[in-house]
């Protein structure tokens, strides 16, 4: 027999200084990859030295957003859609807190559309982690702004009959500076895509693809399981692509990689520069 | 663990083993550790939990400290931790 520890119960899991223990095990469902993606960005704010009081979560409504409550650090559960405009305020007002807003595709690009766009457009210094369940989870699985057409929800029995989001060529176009997608089975690579938004200046989104076994999967006969398979065997990884070629579409593979990582003035410094001339 | 060849330098190399820990009371059972583990360490087990899911259980000796199931777990569940050589 494999000489094994078998008492467990005292051990430490090497994230539990930043995770509120006492509210787990959380509520996301048996399969559900929200916890992988939750896990990545816990370790990146670990690598990445800084004080913990430096940093600061904001997520909104729905799976994703009950993140916020389960770290152990300063974080905010926001009103549904507006969880980027409490980060852009915490950040505008105390610009040395790293801010990462932790929500869900509906949350963030659905309700919360216009704020993600204007955000992008002002390049504001924050890290926004989008976990892309393609489905609203949480009310009962109907369809989203980032349903792929053709799977079933359980408001279009008979297949989505619209096109979805295609989040980095929306991040892209609003001009977001750092632009990302990967699945939660790609975890290490997740976690050096967190470490890199919150070590660079301006506005970071990084899309995560994840399972939603119960009600995305149900409905679409795939087990989380056959969730991970497709996206180990069906996913690409083409640093650069064009944010145009990145649809998420029915039986074809999905792209994913670092697509843009460019520099230009954040929010901060322009409104400083304008308004404070003389600071410099 | 097994090789194709045996490396020249494999006297040399210090290959690190992982001791796996499980915190019972956290597993949902989703499975992603034992189907993901590069070296096929963990199988489910008979029993189960308080929460009646079945866990993830230590089958070989394998394991080889490379941490990717606790970075796949999503109930912080499971980690590895080096052995003493």
């Amino acid at each position: 027999m494999p000489s094994v520890n078998k008492t467990f119960q005292a051990d430490k899991h090497p994230l539990e200084d930043l995770l509120r223990v006492d509210r787990l095990p959380h509520i996301w469902c048996p399969g559900c990859g929200i916890g992988s993606v939750f896990s990545a960005c816990l370790r990146s704010i670990k690598n990445s030295g800084i004080d913990y009081n430096n940093f600061a979560m904001v997520s909104g409504i729905g799976c994703s957003g009950r993140g916020a409550g389960y770290i152990n650090i300063d974080s905010f559960h926001t009103t549904h859609g507006r969880a980027i405009p409490f980060a852009t305020g915490i950040k505008l007002a105390n610009p040395d807190i790293n801010v990462i807003v932790f929500s869900g595709d509906g949350d963030l690009c659905a309700i919360g559309g216009n704020h993600l766009i204007h955000a992008a457009r002002r390049n504001m210094d924050i890290t926004v982690i989008c976990v892309n369940n393609l489905i609203y989870g949480m009310t009962g699985g109907q369809v989203a702004a980032t349903t792929p057409h053709m799977y079933r929800s359980s408001t279009t029995a008979a297949g989505n009959p619209e096109s979805p989001f295609n989040l980095p060529l929306l991040a892209y176009a609003a001009g977001a500076t750092y632009i990302a997608r990967w699945t939660m089975l790609h975890s290490r690579d997740v976690s050096d895509a967190v470490s890199e938004a919150i070590g660079r200046k301006g506005f970071s989104f990084i899309e995560v693809l994840s399972p939603c076994p119960i009600n995305f999967g149900r409905r679409n006969k795939e087990k989380s399981l056959d969730t991970l398979r497709m996206y180990h065997e069906k996913s690409i990884i083409k640093n650069n692509a064009t944010p145009a070629e990145l649809d998420i579409e029915y039986g074809k593979s999905i792209v994913l990689g670092k697509f843009i990582d460019i520099q230009k003035p954040t929010y901060s410094e322009n409104y400083s520069r304008v308004h404070n001339p003389n600071d410099e | 663990m097994k090789y194709w060849r045996v490396p020249l330098d494999s006297d040399e190399i210090l290959v690190e083993k992982g001791i796996i820990h499980i915190i019972e009371n956290r597993c949902k059972g989703c499975g992603y550790c034992i189907e993901y583990c590069p070296q096929h360490v963990l199988v489910f087990s008979d029993t189960f939990n308080a929460k009646g899911y079945h866990l993830p259980t230590v089958n070989t000796d394998d394991c080889l400290n490379c941490h990717y199931c606790e970075f796949l777990c999503p109930e912080f569940a499971i980690f590895s931790i080096a052995a003493e050589p």
